[in-house]
């Protein structure tokens, strides 16, 4: 038999998923992933601890932007080619502010992009669910629970008796 | 009880299938191709406008001593105002958690891409020698000189750059989810790939949500400041000079205004159209409209304050050459230029005082147009009337537009409708997983 990626499991409404999440988290499966058609408030918190990185990310960014296109300022017009303007200070900090805001923006906004799509592996051409026979439906309206195979727990026998319990509309397997 | 946001028992099936079926299965229709006629013939216009331009030089506008600024610089204005009313709506009323812009958050962010895209177009082409733009940007180059950064075109510049990237991302990062609908729903293979490519390889997994979740509530944070502080870059272009009329510490507040008047007025145009030949009239209701009329009045009363303040200040200021400047606005050579203006922005949109006009659709797409011309006039008006006659009556001057002025303006607007009809066949018109998720609060669970 060809490898396994895990075994996914669909369920008819919210209140349903989240109830198999719970209850798989409880067996003591760790390596759960849930698919839903939207975000659903909790589901992240009950599939583990969840930390994000994404605020910090764009503060760095911001920083980043804005520090370093007063930096460029300064060292443009003060360091590298100073030019007196009837005896004003090489360095109008004033206005370098106005760039160095939108560079701010720019910069925070795109280290936040980059962070959620490195945070969540995208882009990526193919994903071993794509070959699943149901899994368009979970950007329609299908509610799914993954068990992956590498998980210690992750024996086929229990697995699909552990699914079989909560009631999904159906499970299985999807290949490597 | 106000109308509701969403007409109609929808579940997470019934709003997925209605908006992807808009541009997975419905044939591509007359009309829609005898619009798209009509904008690439207006592109094409802009397309030889360019040419002519960049062989001849600015010569072929009107522009001249004194009156050096004039219509390329009124469609730059207009046309990047126009696209500050798109991430407004859409980030403020996230942040402010108003469901109702959910209908309306996708067509406003796309026009906004699309308005500032073009608005771009006309400060390039105005720099003379278009093809050195890029001295704009800092860089280390083999002259050994950089920009002035003291000046607000610089700022106006890394505006401009900084709120087309942003505005981009916003767009692009809330379209992701939609894009793996499409790839999931697509049957033919280019469009399974074209879909695919664009999604990026979205599956929807819990902790992808959340992380797309803080992603789009913190740009949401971020845009909204952005929103301001480009357009009070743009309208610092002119307070930073010394002329009457334009020296003035109004003007960014007073931009501002205007942009979202504008911009609210072009969501209208825009939407009414959309509501009626793509039907749907079920996620952009009654009262997505009578709430568009009402921001639309309230950022115009903003703009006619604005106005009056304006004309106040120069008499109560008592300079001689901002008195002279006002009353040349009411009396002068382009006096009929402001009493247009007047007529839109003040007079007429005092009509969405009454419910009765708000609810009638013609009237609104009218009231948009009328908005939109006197948001035009406005700016034509503002630039005009202050570089016509300034300090010294020896360097007075009119400005008289020549064809290709208008070839600009109007190839303009037909290259904005080119892109906005490519993304009404090719991308979804409405958010469908916010609306999944507002079907899911208010239905429950029905899946």
């Amino acid at each position: 038999m060809k490898a396994s990626h895990g075994c996914l499991a669909q369920f008819a409404s919210v209140p349903a998923l989240l109830a198999a999440v719970k209850q798989l988290r409880l067996d003591g499966y760790t390596r759960l992933e849930a698919y839903t058609p939207f975000a659903v408030d909790g589901l992240a918190e009950a599939l583990g601890p969840v930390r994000s990185r994404i605020p910090l990310l764009m503060l760095l960014g911001g920083l980043l932007g804005g520090f370093g296109t007063l930096a460029l300022q300064y060292y443009a017009a003060v360091i590298d080619y100073p030019i007196d303007v009837g005896g004003r200070p090489d360095a109008s900090w004033p206005a370098f502010i106005p760039a160095a805001l939108e560079m701010t923006i720019l910069f925070a906004a795109l280290a936040g992009v980059a962070g959620m799509l490195a945070g969540n592996g995208l882009p990526r051409l193919n994903h071993p669910l794509f070959g699943s026979e149901h899994f368009d439906e979970a950007s329609r309206d299908g509610l799914f629970v993954l068990l992956r195979a590498d998980d210690p727990r992750y024996e086929i026998g229990r697995v699909l008796h552990d699914l079989a319990r909560l009631d999904p509309l159906h499970v299985e397997q999807v290949p490597r | 009880m106000s109308a509701p946001v969403r007409r109609g028992e929808p579940t997470l099936a019934s709003v997925t299938d209605q908006v992807s079926a808009i541009v997975l299965q419905r044939p591509t229709g007359r009309i829609w191709l005898l619009a798209f006629a009509l904008a690439l013939a207006l592109t094409a216009l802009l397309g030889a406008g360019i040419s002519y331009l960049l062989a001849k030089g600015v010569g072929i506008w009107g522009v001249d001593m004194p009156v050096a600024w004039a219509f390329a610089i009124a469609d730059y204005v207009w046309w990047i105002a126009i696209g500050m009313a798109g991430t407004f709506i859409s980030a403020a009323l996230y942040l402010a958690r108003q469901e109702w812009r959910t209908s309306l958050n996708r067509y406003a962010e796309a026009m906004t891409v699309f308005a500032v895209s073009v608005s771009g177009i006309f400060p390039i082409l105005h720099l003379g020698r278009p093809w050195f733009f890029y001295w704009l940007a800092p860089y280390p180059d083999r002259m050994g000189v950089w920009p002035q950064w003291r000046s607000s075109l610089l700022w106006d510049f890394f505006a401009i750059v900084a709120y087309l990237i942003v505005s981009i991302l916003y767009f692009y990062v809330g379209l992701i989810p939609d894009l793996a609908t499409l790839r999931d729903r697509a049957h033919t293979r280019g469009k399974q790939v074209f879909y695919g490519l664009l999604a990026l390889g979205w599956r929807g997994e819990a902790r992808h949500w959340q992380r797309f979740e803080t992603l789009s509530l913190l740009l949401a944070g971020l845009a909204v400041p952005l929103v301001f502080s480009v357009h009070s870059m743009v309208a610092l272009d002119f307070s930073e000079a010394l002329l009457p009329g334009w020296h003035s510490t109004i003007f960014p507040p007073f931009f501002v205004a205007g942009a979202l008047f504008s911009g609210f007025a072009m969501v209208l145009v825009l939407g009414i159209p959309l509501r009626r030949f793509y039907g749907l009239g079920d996620f952009i209701t009654e009262r997505h409209l009578d709430n568009l009329a009402k921001m639309l009045l309230a950022a115009g009363l903003f703009v006619d304050y604005s106005y009056l303040s304006e004309i106040f200040t120069a008499f109560y200021g008592g300079d001689r050459y901002e008195i002279a400047m006002t009353m040349q606005r009411f009396t002068g050579a382009y006096a009929w230029v402001f009493w247009t203006t007047i007529a839109c922005n003040v007079v007429a949109i005092q009509a969405l005082w009454w419910a009765r006009v708000r609810r009638h659709h013609g009237v609104l797409f009218a009231l948009g147009i009328v908005v939109l011309v006197g948001m035009w006039f406005e700016r034509f008006m503002l630039i005009a009337s202050s570089l016509y006659r300034d300090f010294l009556p020896s360097s007075w001057g009119m400005f008289y537009p020549t064809l290709w002025d208008l070839a600009f303006l109007f190839g303009s607007i037909g290259l904005f409708f080119v892109l906005f009809l490519l993304f009404v066949r090719w991308l979804p018109l409405v958010s469908m997983y916010e609306l999944r998720k507002l079907a899911h609060r208010h239905g429950g669970t029905a899946a």
